[in-house]
């Protein structure tokens, strides 16, 4: 395959992202500059930090004042789902060479989501993962840079563009439920996730839910060991 | 806030998130093949993807306290849902699917629809 094809075929693949990282990079990028922080700083954390969350969280934490102590746990908690994304990357990042660093530092909700649900043929492929999590990365460094430097003035209405993010989540489930016919991992999340959703305060709905899934996925394997093992 | 305490301020988070992601390769790197790491490789995925769905449209709440509660984003949000939910079993275009519903997402919030 080419090396244009290549990048093309990956762009394709990232462009809900596109659509959903560009709006909250920028929305990002407008909150960092409003609370005083210098622009080179806020295009700076979208290249070496990466979350979402994470880093409205860590304009937030500035902007109060917080202790780098207070920021390293707030940062700890948020992120600990990730955790479990790597539990369930690790057979498919093997011997990824030298991108597997890279691989493993790009890991947001949404790329682990592109990366997991790609079809069985190019699921080994190390190169499009890759190629998937630059570009992403690449939208939200383009998008916050545009918030840094857009300030409040939006030239066109983008109200409402977010909801990408929630239709590319929608589509990589039903691709997801296509493939495994199964329906065991999807009772499982409706059950963690409306679970969490009327138990836990916000800030610690996803990893509770994804905690308590992972859970009930391992006493599901203990208990599926013996009997016609667990497929 | 200096320069000096703002880059200490940016790499402590950078540290904190980065280790969030890498402490599974690391921690397990000889296990990579055990059945049970298999075993949550094959089922995690679809059903952190599941969770992310109800994640992403938490802020539907048909019942707040007990009463009825027609909320300004929240029949948007599950209308627009179901039309990329539809969109994605009629045709399987993820790009289509997920135009679509942004689209209508989009018209709805903005044009006061079903507000």
């Amino acid at each position: 395959m080419s090396l244009p094809y290549a990048w093309k075929e990956a762009g394709k693949l990232t462009l809900p992202v596109m659509f959903g990282y560009l709006p909250l990079g920028a929305a990002y990028g407008i909150l960092a500059v409003e609370v005083g922080m210098p622009w080179w700083a806020a295009v700076m954390m979208s290249l070496v930090i990466y979350a979402g969350a994470g880093q409205f969280l860590a304009v937030a934490l500035l902007a109060a004042g917080a202790g780098l102590m207070e920021l390293a746990v707030a940062t700890l908690m948020l992120n600990s789902r990730h955790l479990f994304y790597g539990l369930s990357l690790l057979k498919r990042f093997q011997g990824a060479g030298w991108r597997k660093p890279y691989l493993i530092f790009a890991l947001t909700d949404e790329t682990y989501s592109l990366i997991t649900t790609l079809p069985a043929e190019r699921a080994g492929d190390q190169a499009l993962a890759f190629r998937v999590s630059l570009l992403n990365q690449a939208w939200w460094v383009l998008g916050s840079i545009a918030g840094v430097l857009a300030g409040t003035t939006l030239a066109f209405d983008s109200r409402g563009i977010e909801f990408a993010l929630t239709a590319l989540f929608i589509v990589l489930t039903l691709e997801q439920a296509r493939r495994l016919r199964r329906w065991l991992p999807f009772a499982i999340a409706l059950f963690t996730g409306l679970g969490a959703l009327l138990l836990l305060p916000d800030r610690h709905l996803l990893l509770g839910a994804i905690g308590a899934a992972s859970l009930i996925l391992l006493l599901h394997y203990r208990l599926g060991r013996n009997p016609e093992a667990c497929a | 806030m200096s320069t000096h305490s703002l880059l200490l301020f940016i790499g402590v988070c950078a540290l904190a998130t980065f280790a969030t992601r890498i402490i599974p390769f690391v921690a397990l790197a000889k296990h990579a093949d055990h059945p049970l790491i298999l075993h949550l490789g094959r089922y995690l995925p679809p059903t952190v993807m599941m969770i992310l769905v109800i994640y992403a449209l938490r802020d539907f709440r048909p019942l707040l306290d007990g009463r009825l509660n027609a909320g300004a984003t929240g029949w948007p949000m599950i209308a627009a849902a179901l039309i990329v939910a539809l969109l994605h079993l009629w045709r399987r275009n993820a790009l289509l699917s997920i135009i679509g519903g942004t689209g209508a997402y989009m018209a709805m919030v903005q044009l006061g629809w079903m507000g």
